[in-house]
């Protein structure tokens, strides 16, 4: 009773103690960031409305630094050429007035000598009202001044290598956010959530809802977007999950409840912010430093190994994060010793939507955008991650999200970009082939 | 009286359809999984596709109509197969994470820029490479249209009516087969291993092989599934995604798990009621509170909360049992 009586009394204080952590994280971590220091000067405008639509696009090489003074052709189905040149930018836009297939191409004799391009010209359906985005890969690299850096070819090669295993770490990191979420739900209570995705979701869209149309601080907006994620959880297992547990609801049709909900979501995301990505920021910033990334995304890994420590802390040294492993391992122990399930489960939903609501946040903003479907393409990485480490154990998720994320990069150096996804589940079915428990858990649990 | 009028019509047109046959077979074999085994095959999207892929890829290099079905048919086999090996043996979470991932790993190898002389990459193979083949075997006039009330469709060309009559002839061929399986022996050991595994095996069952063989036969089902909905329009892989497996288990809930006509109906009522809401909406909710766009994505918005609805108030759906539920744990 007496333990009963402390949890009960803890985790009534320490309901918001992660968001609170997260923001004070966040607010510390604000005054590194270079919030506009490389705002864009004159940008071409185009925007879309009955009678427009913008074809455009931005040179980049590979290390993301604008390529200046290209020339770029667009050749409508009918009517004349026109030609427009990049600017310091790297952006292009050309408004055209009529639905078509335009062709897009770009002067190779007008690139900085060293830098390459695979394909020079691209044919794009255009509609009106839309914005008809036209990608070129570049190859190569050259510094801010527009030098073009001569590399031998095995010297690109390991920068290449060295660069897919940084964005491994980053997209790991970041799956580990979200992830320790899902395994400690499905610990907890042992339910596959399939609506994590869009929780991770939730965080790019409310992020892009109070930084990008609201206009407010970059930092103040992802605090309260982590916030209001949090609440979600809070809500979800008050009003949803909770009373489905009293119901006497099993596993499998929990689970098919989450997908209901992930399909509501999902088109719920669609209906309000449309089909396009949406960014919360427009800020294009440059790579640099030994990982060779944006400053956000240093950032974001920051943030992210900080609040992960923190979770593994609060798992291991609190008596709160103890009695949450405890119900992890056995319920009916846990009840019977006088921890308050239900509590630590609430607490387990608003830890898991908040983290992924960071992830979300960080997600977006390390990406540039996020779209109603980002968090779907997440969730089987997740699913792969937790698998991996061990369904329903909080380290094996961080484990199993660190070797997926690598993995998951590392693979474009061999397959191309459209397979890494695949990759990931292959390892999944792998995995479950040789090891079914995951690398940290137990034979038991997989009966 | 018109707004009805056509509403009556869209609904009519909606359940003629070649796709509510092609979803309505593959939830007959979801029923076969889930329904009466209790395997949760999430991939059944995988299924569909890989039969689809096994059949236009045989037709288009050349291998003939009846060729191209037993590919389809042994490439499900396949499938299931690599599937259920690891996995059969795992709890039910597992299959369920399994079959959605190697569900995906088809769709995205299959739009892999790498395959596109293969399978024509995202863009897919185009109906016209394979759907000669069978419009071949019509004993209907081979062109020209024929007229059913408001029902205008071809003959045998395109979404036609030859597609629609051996779409429909199918589904209850299936349905016939899945009623005399279920009242064999063999039907009576998959409910037992649904109802408790352990059970079955201390009768000395090969618990392992009969979900092998379940998982394989729905598959199966998936497969043709799978052929029919491309026969009217074209093999694109992110047409058979994620999405289109949680859809097929939204109709099988709906019509009712474990019962022979639940998918049928399941499927029927799930295509009626999305073109309702749909028209509906485009009829009394004025386009300044939901544009065209936004439309067909309530109808989906509803479509999620309804599966919700229905799983936690009635779980058997329509014409299911509560006795037989096939969520047990």
């Amino acid at each position: 009773m007496h333990f009963s009586r402390l949890s009960r009394s803890r985790s009534g204080s320490k309901k918001w103690v992660l968001p609170t952590l997260v923001a004070l994280l966040l607010a510390f971590l604000a005054t590194f960031i270079p919030v506009g220091a490389t705002a864009s000067a004159a940008v071409p405008t185009c925007s879309p409305d009955a009678t427009t639509a913008c074809v455009r696009g931005t040179l980049l090489d590979d290390d993301s630094n604008a390529v200046a003074k290209v020339s770029v052709t667009l050749t409508p189905p009918t009517g004349p050429e026109e030609t427009e040149v990049t600017g310091s930018t790297g952006q292009w836009v050309f408004s055209v007035h009529e639905k078509g297939q335009y062709k897009v191409s770009v002067d190779t004799s007008t690139l900085p000598k060293g830098l390459k391009l695979a394909v020079a010209s691209k044919t794009l359906t255009v509609a009106l009202s839309s914005l008809a985005p036209a990608a070129f890969d570049i190859t190569g690299s050259q510094t801010s001044d527009g030098h073009v850096v001569q590399q031998s070819a095995t010297s690109l090669y390991l920068l290449r290598v060295w660069q897919q295993f940084a964005s491994g770490l980053r997209l790991g990191l970041l799956i580990a956010l979200a992830s320790i979420g899902l395994s400690l739900v499905y610990g907890t209570t042992g339910l596959s959530n399939f609506a994590h995705a869009e929780q991770v979701t939730l965080g790019g869209m409310l992020g892009f809802t109070f930084a990008g149309v609201l206009g407010l601080n970059l930092i103040v907006a992802s605090v309260i977007t982590v916030i209001l994620c949090a609440l979600t959880g809070y809500l979800q297992d008050k009003f949803i999950w909770g009373p489905l547990r009293k119901r006497g609801l099993g596993l499998n049709q929990l689970m098919i409840v989450t997908i209901g909900l992930s399909i509501a979501l999902e088109y719920t995301y669609q209906y309000f912010y449309g089909g396009q990505p949406v960014a919360m920021t427009g800020i294009i910033q440059q790579n640099t430093g030994p990982l060779y990334m944006t400053p956000i995304s240093y950032l974001s890994m920051a943030i992210a190994v900080v609040v992960l420590v923190a979770v593994g802390l609060f798992l291991l040294k609190t008596r709160i994060g103890r009695a949450t492993r405890a119900v992890s391992d056995n319920r009916a122990l846990a009840a019977a010793s006088g921890i308050d399930v239900d509590r630590i489960i609430r607490l387990v939903w608003i830890i898991s939507t908040g983290l992924a609501g960071l992830a979300g946040v960080l997600y977006s903003l390390v990406q540039g955008g996020m779209q109603w479907s980002t968090g779907l393409q997440l969730l089987l990485l997740m699913f792969a991650a937790v698998t991996l480490g061990g369904l329903g154990t909080a380290f094996g998720a961080l484990v199993g999200s660190m070797i997926i994320g690598v993995v998951v990069e590392m693979s474009n150096l061999v397959l191309s970009a459209d397979l890494k996804y695949a990759t990931a589940l292959v390892i999944l079915i792998l995995v479950l082939l040789v090891r079914p428990q995951g690398i940290l858990g137990r034979r038991e649990r997989i009966g | 009286m018109d707004f009805l009028n056509s509403l009556f019509t869209d609904f009519g047109a909606q359940i003629l359809t070649s796709g509510t046959a092609a979803f309505a077979i593959a939830a007959i074999g979801v029923n076969i999984h889930f329904g009466y085994t209790g395997l949760l095959n999430f991939g059944q999207a995988g299924f569909m596709l890989i039969g689809a892929y096994g059949f236009a890829i045989t037709i288009e290099s050349g291998g003939g109509f009846w060729l191209g079905v037993l590919m389809s048919l042994l490439a499900a086999v396949l499938f299931a197969l690599v599937l259920g090996i690891p996995t059969v043996k795992l709890r039910g979470d597992y299959l369920a994470i399994v079959t959605i991932a190697a569900a995906e790993i088809i769709r995205i190898v299959g739009g892999n820029a790498l395959l596109e002389p293969l399978t024509g990459g995202v863009a897919g193979i185009l109906g016209s490479q394979f759907q000669p083949a069978f419009q071949a075997l019509s004993f209907l006039p081979k062109t020209g249209t024929f007229t059913l009330g408001p029902y205008t469709y071809p003959y045998t060309e395109g979404d036609s009516w030859w597609l629609r009559i051996v779409g429909w002839s199918l589904v209850l061929i299936f349905c016939l087969i899945v009623w005399l399986l279920m009242r064999s022996p063999w039907g009576r050991v998959l409910r037992g291993i649904r109802e408790d595994e352990d059970a079955v095996r201390s009768l000395g069952k090969n618990v392992f092989a009969y979900k092998m063989q379940s998982l394989i036969l729905g598959g199966v089902l998936g497969a043709v599934g799978g052929d029919i909905f491309v026969l009217s329009s074209s093999v694109q892989p992110d047409s058979l995604g994620r999405t289109t497996t949680f859809l097929i288990y939204t109709c099988l809930l709906l019509g009712g798990a474990a019962s022979i006509f639940g998918p049928v109906l399941g499927a029927l009522l799930y295509f009626v009621l999305r073109i309702g809401i749909t028209d509906f909406a485009g009829q009394f909710i004025p386009s300044s509170i939901m544009n065209s766009q936004q439309i067909p994505q309530f109808a989906w918005i509803v479509v999620g909360v309804g599966l919700m609805l229905l799983v936690i108030f009635r779980p058997q759906g329509i014409l299911g049992n509560k006795k037989e539920l096939a969520f047990n744990d």
